[in-house]
């Protein structure tokens, strides 16, 4: 076996970590990660999650990506779960994530999409939320699709669906036909995203709008008039690089006019 | 790569984003985007940045034998490059149609129009002149290329020395930098070249486009003018037929725009000019901003709102998350206590112009300077233009001294008062009053 070296990964938690970097995770000798236990202890004792940007190896987990180490403690369900918050704007697609799309091609029975990543998703006309194959919906090349991804791994070309698991949209499909799309980076999307974002109630308050993000980096904005979207957009576009009290400031200026 | 497609909606929304006259960064139909010249340390290297678009200018020189047809005559050879790194759609090998249209516009502009005196090229008439190379590469593409690209021509041309030359009789000696100063190639005039964007058969017109615009655009103009109003080039693509009057609109305004270009080109020249000349530090270095990995910027985007009885633009800008805070006690001599003094500022630096005025007023006398701030405390526009964080010194005013008068007897504590009574008001202004109370000691 490998000398230990590296840190362990709980004194790491809110640090930066680089390439490279090995964490050793705490020793449980009498967790096996290979077998699952029945029993009392199983339904806590859940399987510690190595998230984006990290990788097995040997005892702990070798970071990958250069970021900040994130930790979620064990809980709910699941055991604890580590991940690295990192700065990025090019997308790589994730199983389960929902993403827009703009349709580039429609051949046959199948939609290509355009996601951001390295190769175009394919759309399946019946992943649609009550198509058959007489009753199509309605994709030209160019419409924007709010979709999840079923199938989304390096060897293969990604796969997207606009229904869940039990065959309903929920919220999913073409997007409406006005609007705007624009990209911002992956950071920002999941900050967004988190639950009870300021940002998302502070523009709230300004005026009514739609918004759809999209873990790829695209948001997708529609609001009464041409002007408002575009305040929202340069508003969302800034919130990347202000303070909380430079954007309090911006929108206090924009709802007090 | 593929280049990301542009969907169905951000066509219809920028259509329509044009004929509200609204721009996706909040300019005017008629306005640029911000020009930036920086130099690199070699003489003749340069990038310009229009907006986000830069482009990397280099000239180099070399004595050649002439064209036969011209014996007399220097040659002038431009070549821009579309780089990888701009944009994903230019692969190495794939893009000749655009490279095309664009080299021979550059070339028009640069070479036709004369701009550079080739006859004070020649260094023997016949055997050996001079070779101009122009090298231009585009770093990043985000809309009309040709205009930073012919921008980074000229200001490259400007900008660069040649070796100086002495023919005696048969033998020509070509003399090291170190030997004789390089000589400046003589320069006619500046062509600039100015591009416009129409949309829905010419009804709507927009200067300096950016990509977006480019994309959903119906027909391109470019036209390339002197600060003379002397014409060099024009060209019309894109198909769509143009009237009469619609291009002789266009030519003032490419006039107009090119006077104030020229301007700034002529002012970056200058201060390059004059910090080689003191021996300060020139090059890329210097003048590409210091930017800490964590720090971020953003240009601020003027956005247009309904509704604003003070000003018609609104600017929402970016700045740099602030930096640690530091708190350090300043004593100036021994034997004095620490009032107000030395904390960071944590709120936000004040604006430049609020420091210049700041700054103005520093010359008035305390009542006088009293009554200023209430004014200014009561019609407070809470500006968000906010710069870097730095460690907020006392006070850079030439003229705001602070000085101790007893070193032994402790501060004079009536500053604290008026600070009291302004608590209530906005930080901004409390900030001021701090920076100016110190004046009173």
């Amino acid at each position: 076996a490998m000398a230990a070296r590296g840190v362990p990964a709980e004194a790491c938690v809110g640090q930066l970590v680089l390439p490279g970097d090995v964490l050793l995770l705490p020793a449980h000798p009498d967790e096996d990660s290979e077998r699952l236990r029945l029993g009392a202890g199983a339904a806590r004792r859940g399987r510690l999650l190595c998230g984006p940007g990290l990788r097995r190896s040997g005892a702990g987990l070798m970071a990958t990506k250069c970021g900040l180490l994130r930790h979620r403690p064990a809980g709910g369900g699941g055991g604890g779960a580590f991940w690295v918050d990192s700065q990025q704007k090019r997308y790589v697609p994730v199983k389960g994530d929902h993403v827009i799309g703009i349709v580039t091609a429609k051949t046959g029975d199948l939609f290509k999409v355009d996601v951001g990543g390295s190769e175009l998703a394919s759309l399946s006309y019946l992943a649609f939320e009550g198509a058959t194959k007489r009753n199509r919906p309605n994709v030209q090349v160019g419409d924007l699709i709010y979709g999840q991804f079923l199938v989304a791994n390096k060897d293969m070309e990604p796969e997207l669906v606009c229904i869940d698991s039990s065959g309903r949209a929920s919220g999913m499909g073409i997007i409406g036909q006005d609007g705007f799309l624009f990209k911002v980076s992956l950071g920002l999307i999941r900050k967004l995203l988190a639950p009870k974002c300021e940002i998302i109630q502070e523009l709230s308050q300004l005026y009514p709008f739609e918004l759809v993000l999209g873990m790829n980096g695209r948001i997708w904005v529609k609001a009464k008039t041409v002007q408002q979207t575009l305040i929202i957009v340069n508003i969302l576009e800034a919130c990347e690089y202000m303070t909380a009290e430079q954007r309090k400031e911006a929108l206090a200026k924009l709802s007090g006019t | 790569m593929k280049d990301t497609p542009l969907s169905n909606c951000e066509r219809r929304f920028l259509l329509r984003a044009v004929q509200e006259r609204k721009r996706l960064d909040g300019r005017q139909c008629y306005d640029y985007r911000n020009v930036r010249i920086s130099f690199g340390a070699d003489y003749g290297c340069c990038v310009v940045e229009l907006g986000k678009t830069r482009v990397l200018g280099q000239v180099s020189c070399e004595l050649v034998p002439p064209k036969p047809s011209r014996a007399t005559e220097g040659i002038l050879f431009v070549n821009l490059e579309l780089s990888p790194m701009a944009a994903p759609a230019f692969e190495p090998g794939r893009q000749p149609e655009l490279l095309v249209k664009l080299n021979r516009l550059i070339e028009r502009c640069l070479r036709n129009s004369k701009c550079i005196d080739t006859e004070s090229l020649c260094v023997v008439a016949g055997e050996k002149v001079w070779q101009i190379r122009v090298d231009l590469h585009l770093l990043n593409h985000d809309g009309n290329i040709t205009d930073a690209a012919c921008i980074a021509g000229i200001v490259a041309l400007c900008h660069f020395r040649r070796p100086d030359v002495s023919v005696q009789g048969e033998e020509i000696t070509v003399y090291t930098p170190e030997e004789r100063d390089p000589v400046p190639l003589s320069i006619h005039h500046m062509p600039i070249c100015v591009s416009f964007a129409f949309f829905q058969q010419g009804t709507y017109l927009l200067v300096d486009p950016s990509e977006r615009e480019e994309r959903v655009m119906d027909g391109f103009l470019v036209i390339a003018m002197n600060k003379h109003n002397e014409i060099c080039s024009m060209q019309s693509s894109g198909g769509i037929m143009l009237l009469q009057d619609q291009i002789l609109r266009c030519s003032k305004i490419a006039a107009v725009k090119v006077v104030e270009i020229t301007e700034l080109i002529q002012k970056a020249l200058e201060n390059d000019q004059k910090v080689r000349k003191e021996g300060g530090k020139f090059g890329f270095a210097e003048s590409i901003p210091n930017q800490k990995i964590t720090a971020f910027k953003m240009e601020g985007a003027a956005v247009d709102t309904k509704d604003v009885e003070e000003q018609v633009e609104e600017i929402i800008t970016t700045a740099d998350p602030p930096s640690e805070i530091f708190t350090q006690p300043i004593l100036h001599t021994p034997g004095t206590a620490q009032i107000g003094e030395g904390i960071e500022n944590a709120w936000g630096e004040l604006e430049e112009s609020e420091k210049e005025e700041a700054e103005d007023e520093e010359g008035e006398t305390n009542a006088t300077a009293f009554e200023w701030e209430k004014t200014k405390m009561e019609d407070t526009t809470v500006t968000n233009k906010a710069e870097k964080d730095e460690p907020i010194v006392l006070s850079d005013s030439e003229e705001e001294e602070v000085v101790i008068l007893e070193p032994q007897a402790p501060p004079k504590k009536t500053r604290t008062q008026p600070n009291l009574k302004q608590e209530n008001t906005s930080k901004k202004t409390f900030n001021k009053k701090r920076k100016k109370k110190s004046r009173s000691l």
